[in-house]
């Protein structure tokens, strides 16, 4: 008798939440598909492999940035200061290429050691919101917003108002990590590839991306289950940190100098792509394929808007912004289901 | 005697079920002006709920609410509020970032035209923390204020609601004895005034200080009632208790005679047990009882490294250090916690990740083994029979009686040597319950050592082989074999009788 009662009500839910559960999922790859299909109706040249690479190409950084935000956004938390985090390692890295240029001269070594440069200077930043947010007990959001306009503010302070300009011969042997490729295809849509395939490992099939989950679903469960709730959180700032060290060893041939305006709203940009690509904002569970086809979907409302003259392209931010409030109210429907 | 007021409200035959459960089978109880009826019982009597029924919080299923005779249907709390009846939570009703005065008059601002009249609010809310003999400035955000003064805000929030009748859910148990002498003070006047209370407390000594009348329930029944005059503790404690045991528990078998698998001494968690010592054998059941509160789940919380804490933890007679609950399950100890919904489960996950949870670095090198994973549901599932139409669905839409059982799996999946169960039946239906007891049983003859905390007494009598009886964050007390009994274990909680006794079967 009792038994029975058990069991009535997933049984229940189970028929009502599959199908919901479902349109949640393929929603992001539905809007992708027939944003390509306008896309092509639109203008023959859309997919053409110069187009294709470069809509892939720069999606990278953001992309590459984003699946950091999944697991940020996946443990509860939020990392507000990746763009100027970004601007501020593009200025450190170019300070230290062209201090090394006397020592080491014009060459690959060089390029190297600025790399890692890059990515140790991308981990302590993330070390630093890390720490300040376990640590120091300070709400992701704040520390974020106060390490958003640090790191800002030092960018332009090392730039003294201007640009930070990378040695002009260290550029020409940098430029292919940007411009060049293999089997046609270019290395930042290489290295983004990789990172998201890694990510989405990490995140489904390892025990930390378990436990990112499981901290931002219940911090209090994750706290009892053993898990160390504050190592966990930590590293994730730190990889996100990292991530945007990724990020900013791709970019930095693009221009071969950072600004005031380098990775100027990245991170609005980077957490939209997470919120498209299903990832739960108030965290606890994180997909990074969605991430990036969410990614995907906000190059190519830019890209359709250049292409065609449908809709100014000034309207770009207004069709993202819609795109983003659909996304939220779509996962809130799941909600309600679970 | 004199003649006493007719009663304001009235509960009259009044039953109450949860879907089938019928938590309240027919009570009768009433309040007059001017008197404080107390309510006590255990936890599970159904104190609560009725309160509840009186206060429009939850509507009755059967029977009725009577207010000045006449049988009423509260919609809401609110409503209730509206004709004078106001339950006053254990824990505060308050807007924290509010001032005390905006709390007080919180949905019931006084207005001057489109605006606030703060003037004549602040004037009415110093008026009434005057009269509660809590003279704090009005203007101050409710956080600053202590737990006392919080009280006394939410008294004066009550009769700034015209209250007519005041519901008391354990009013005294966030209080020091200082603070609680003025809230009997002020209990006192405003039952000079006519404010008809019902209070409830555990601390039956103070009942008998505080009441005019005590009704005792247990198990949503209705047992006794009579004048304080002609009640004390100790006769409150026998109607609380005095349940028949029932077979609900299997055969008890003597726990393996050996050297103490866990030896636990002058153990501190600071703010909830203090100078705690005691032994856990291989095979035994260890019962930890006491009031809601005792400090028994901090205690174990502080063993499992999931709390700050001071002193000798020895497993197998070597000193172990605890510093997270990663150590202690490295050291075979596993902790069942009492909230299942807020630190047990994963409420929107699966069976498998919430099953895995704990030991997953048995499942994972540098990726997590999913097949490993759905094996070790399957034979949880039969192990622990949990019942699931999905197994890919949201644990939250289990049955609680599933819910403890796979919350039990995740605990037995890191294999511990000493298993502590914290409330492990509370919540679920009696069948469960008779297989969790079960599974229990099971684990002391396989070797394990197991602590048992509960508050159903019936619980602790049935399993254990030992009680540690506790109260305020101390023992007081020690019982085994046959000296374990309702009675005895009652009078230690409540503090009847404090000194610590070894009692041998």
């Amino acid at each position: 008798m009792t038994s029975a009662n058990a069991e009535s009500p997933p049984a229940k839910s189970k028929t009502r939440s599959a199908p919901r559960f479902d349109l949640h999922v393929w929603g992001p790859v539905i809007a992708l598909v027939a944003l390509v299909l306008f896309g092509m109706s639109l203008n023959d040249q859309f997919l053409s492999a110069g187009n294709v690479t470069n809509v892939l190409a720069r999606s990278s950084f953001i992309g590459i940035i984003a699946v950091g935000a999944t697991f940020v956004i996946t443990i509860g938390g939020l990392d507000l200061s990746v763009g100027s985090m970004s601007a501020f390692l593009a200025g450190l890295t170019i300070i230290v290429l062209n201090a090394m240029v006397p020592s080491l001269g014009i060459s690959w070594v060089t390029i190297i050691f600025g790399m890692l440069a890059c990515l140790a200077l991308g981990l302590s930043a993330g070390f630093l919101n890390g720490i300040l947010i376990t640590v120091g007990r300070i709400e992701a959001f704040i520390v974020t917003l106060g390490t958003l306009g640090i790191f800002r503010s030092l960018v332009i302070w090392l730039a003294d108002g201007g640009t930070l300009s990378l040695n002009f011969e260290l550029r020409e042997v940098y430029r292919p990590v940007y411009y060049g490729g293999i089997f046609g295809i270019a290395w930042p849509i290489i290295v983004f590839a990789l990172v998201a395939i890694l990510g989405e490992i990490a995140m489904r099939k390892t025990a930390y991306g378990r436990h990112a989950a499981a901290i931002g679903s219940n911090d209090q469960v994750a706290r009892y289950s053993a898990i160390p709730v504050e190592r966990v959180r930590l590293v994730t700032y730190m990889l996100q940190g990292m991530l945007v060290g990724v990020a900013t060893i791709m970019y930095v041939p693009r221009l071969g100098s950072a600004s005031s305006t380098t990775g100027l709203l990245w991170e609005l940009e980077a957490i939209a792509a997470v919120i498209i690509g299903g990832t739960v904002l108030k965290g606890g569970f994180g997909r990074v394929w969605g991430t990036v086809i969410g990614v995907l979907i906000l190059s190519l409302i830019d890209n359709i808007l250049n292409l065609t003259d449908l809709v100014s392209p000034y309207l770009n931010g207004a069709i993202q912004g819609v795109i983003i409030i659909l996304a939220v109210v779509l996962q809130r429907g799941r909600k309600g289901a679970a | 005697m004199t003649t006493r007021a007719a009663p304001i409200l009235e509960a009259r035959q009044v039953r109450k079920s949860f879907g089938p459960v019928e938590v309240l089978h027919g009570v009768d109880f009433s309040l007059r002006p001017g008197e404080v009826h107390a309510l006590v019982g255990e936890n599970g009597a159904g104190k609560s709920t009725l309160m509840k029924c009186l206060t429009g919080y939850q509507p009755v299923s059967g029977g009725e609410i009577a207010l000045d005779g006449e049988p009423v249907t509260f919609a809401s709390s609110d409503e209730a509020e509206n004709r004078g009846i106001v339950l006053i939570h254990q824990e505060f009703n308050l807007a924290e970032q509010l001032s005390a005065e905006a709390n007080i008059f919180l949905g019931r601002e006084v207005k001057k035209g489109f605006f606030l009249d703060w003037k004549h609010m602040r004037r009415r809310a110093s008026e009434l923390l005057a009269e509660l003999a809590t003279p704090v400035d009005t203007r101050r955000p409710v956080s600053s204020l202590s737990v006392s003064q919080k009280q006394m805000v939410e008294i004066a929030k009550a009769l700034a609601r015209n209250a007519r009748v005041l519901v008391m859910d354990e009013p005294t148990a966030v209080l020091t004895t200082r603070e609680a002498k003025v809230l009997f003070e002020q209990i006192e006047r405003l039952k000079a005034e006519g404010v008809a209370i019902l209070y409830t407390s555990h601390k039956l000594d103070e009942i008998s200080r505080v009441a005019d009348e005590v009704t005792v329930l247990r198990d949503g029944s209705f047992i006794s009632n009579r004048p304080a005059s002609e009640t004390d503790a100790d006769r409150m404690a026998r109607d609380m208790v005095g349940r028949e045991m029932s077979d609900l528990f299997p055969q008890k078998t003597a726990p393996r005679a050996e050297a103490p698998a866990l030896e636990v001494s002058g153990f501190s968690v600071p703010g909830y047990a203090e100078e705690i010592s005691f032994k856990l054998a291989k095979g035994e059941v260890l019962g930890f009882a006491g009031l809601v509160g005792a400090g028994r789940t901090e205690l174990m919380e502080g063993i499992m490294g999931l709390r700050e804490n001071s002193g000798t933890v020895r497993r197998d007679g070597k000193d172990i250090r605890i510093a997270s609950p990663r150590d202690a399950v490295g050291h075979g100890l596993s902790y069942l916690t009492e909230d299942r919904k807020g630190r047990g489960l994963l409420l929107k996950y699966g069976l498998r990740e919430n099953l895995t949870l704990l030991g997953l670095d048995r499942f994972s090198r540098l990726i997590v083994d999913e097949t490993a994973e759905k094996k070790a549901l399957e034979d949880a599932i039969q192990r622990f029979d949990i019942r699931a139409a999905s197994r890919e669905g949201p644990v939250g839409n289990l049955s609680g009686g599933n819910q403890q059982k796979l919350l039990l799996a995740k605990t037995m999946l890191v294999d511990p040597e000493i298993v502590i169960l914290d409330e492990p039946t509370r919540g679920i239906d009696i069948g469960t319950k008779q297989q969790i007891y079960r599974f229990i049983h099971d684990l002391a003859e396989e070797g394990r050592a197991v602590i048992v905390i509960s508050s159903e007494m019936s619980e602790v009598i049935g399993l254990c082989h030992r009680v540690v009886v506790m109260r305020s964050g101390r023992i007081t007390g020690e019982l085994s074999g046959d000296a374990i009994t309702e009675e005895a274990i009652v009078r230690r909680a409540m503090g009847l009788e404090s000194e610590p006794l070894e009692e041998v079967a």
